[in-house]
């Protein structure tokens, strides 16, 4: 069970108050009806209030409307948006939560982003289950309609190439996209894929302007983000936080030697480091900030993750194919006190022949979590080089489907 | 217009042809899959380019004018 605490760091803007869950009426009651004025106003709104994409990219929400506006009127057709609530990192819950709690304000998002993008057909593609988004859907009369689709869990599957080849009736598996999916995707046609959170945000934005969307979070970075918060003893929180909110006051410092901020593509960082730190779209992924007690070893984690992330390539890439399995195998061997020979080399190696080699971010994404985990846990390395190991707590820590 | 090369790579399946029809352009990494130079490809080199992309038995090299992104 994910608790959810949706007012404790700042007015609840997406999450239902109370951790029930919002039917229509509560909805409407709660937010107002959805506005649909004239598409090109709506636009420059989008653009003013600086919203990015919540899926991990942090891409400008108005930079995507706009390219997939474009691209429906150049090729004629209509473009098609996908609601991305396929989730496939263990560790994040915010949009599985939010879908829960707010399925209508992710559902209004999509008639937003049909309204401006000129879109006749939508997707929202959730992992199995959910069955609650139907009956939503059957109480609402939306001018276009919205299909549910569900994915298994697969870390890739939130893919954008992957979701798009899915929704046109193939296999959820990341594909060589040229041009990309914006201008190319589902059957074709022009696509706009995107988070249902951004979603969900683009929904209040559309109701309540520009100059309310920045009122939290920074200049640089407006508005605010769901987190899913995971603390050692406590149960796994999904929080909203304003961004530039010190990682401090959503992650317990004391007691902790690293906290993993970005999820499994994300990047470990020393304690003291992140004691200085804010919420950052640059670096914050879809959300996921993981707190490493002193007592466990980061390196021992970091090598189950990776053994997971090898084993979610869909082996489609060569450099991916390969690279992967290497790099957990050495990490294994660098998890355990004891001599490690060229092993460290040869991780430093791969990692640089998998980065940017491949259809899909995968490859990149553990790149840059296996170049953190060197450099955050450089000294315990060194330890384990020795033969030791500083840990005291061997059980594992982070959420990995189907370990053994 | 600036061309560069571009690698299908869920379509690559490391045959290596493109590394000795563009060895300078084109080198095998450990595993035979091609490490491709990123700069625009030379005026002069831009026929064997392309005849690199229509040899490539999987069709995975691409000849583009811009990376897509």
């Amino acid at each position: 069970m994910t608790m959810t605490f949706p007012d404790v760091y700042m007015s609840p803007r997406l999450l239902a108050p109370g951790g029930a869950p919002a039917d229509l009426p509560t909805h409407e009651q709660r937010y107002g009806a959805l506005p649909y004025g004239d598409p090109d106003a709506l636009l420059r709104t989008v653009a003013e209030s600086g919203l990015t994409g919540r899926g991990g990219a942090a891409f400008p929400v108005y930079r995507k409307l706009v390219s997939v506006a474009e691209a429906g009127r150049r090729t004629g057709r209509s473009p098609v948006v996908v609601a991305n609530g396929a989730e496939g990192e263990p560790a994040s819950r915010k949009d599985r939560t939010l879908l829960q709690l707010s399925p209508h304000l992710v559902l209004d998002g999509i008639q937003v982003a049909a309204a401006v993008t000129g879109a006749k057909e939508a997707h929202l593609a959730v992992e199995d289950g959910a069955s609650y988004l139907e009956s939503a859907l059957a109480h609402r009369r939306d001018p276009v309609p919205v299909k549910v689709l569900r994915l298994s869990k697969r870390f890739l599957s939130g893919q954008s190439s992957a979701l798009v080849q899915y929704v046109g009736g193939g296999a959820a598996l990341p594909t060589y996209k040229s041009p990309p999916v914006r201008e190319r995707g589902v059957n074709r046609a022009p696509t706009l894929v995107q988070n249902v959170e951004t979603l969900a945000h683009l929904a209040l934005v559309a109701r309540y302007g520009a100059d309310w969307f920045r009122s939290a979070g920074t200049p640089a970075q407006p508005g605010s983000a769901l987190c899913t918060v995971h603390v050692p003893g406590r149960e796994v929180r999904v929080v909203e936080a304003p961004f530039g909110m010190p990682l401090a006051r959503l992650v317990p410092l004391h007691g902790m030697s690293a906290v993993l901020v970005g999820g499994y593509h994300g990047t470990w960082v020393p304690v003291a480091e992140a004691a200085q730190l804010g919420l950052d779209a640059a670096n914050m992924g879809a959300g996921v900030l993981a707190a490493l007690p002193a007592d466990r070893c980061g390196l021992a984690e970091t090598a189950r993750v990776l053994r997971y992330l090898a084993l979610q390539s869909a082996g489609q890439c060569g450099p991916c194919l390969n690279g992967l399995p290497r790099i957990a195998a050495a990490f294994r061997t660098l998890a355990a006190p004891g001599p490690q020979g060229t092993t460290r080399d040869d991780v430093a190696r791969w990692a640089g022949l998998v980065e940017g080699r491949g259809a899909c971010h995968h490859p990149d994404g553990t790149v840059r979590l296996v170049r953190s985990a060197l450099t955050t846990f450089a000294t315990e390395l060194d330890i384990h080089a020795s033969g030791l190991c500083t840990a005291t707590d061997a059980a594992p820590l982070l959420p990995i489907p189907e370990e053994n | 217009m600036e061309q560069r090369i571009d690698i299908d790579w869920t379509a690559c399946e490391g045959h290596g042809l493109c590394a000795e029809l563009l060895p300078e352009r084109i080198t095998l990494d450990e595993w035979g899959y091609p490490l491709v130079e990123g700069t625009p490809v030379p005026t002069g080199t831009i026929k064997r380019a392309r005849r690199a992309a229509s040899d490539c038995p999987a069709l995975a090299l691409k000849l583009r004018v811009r990376q897509p992104t």
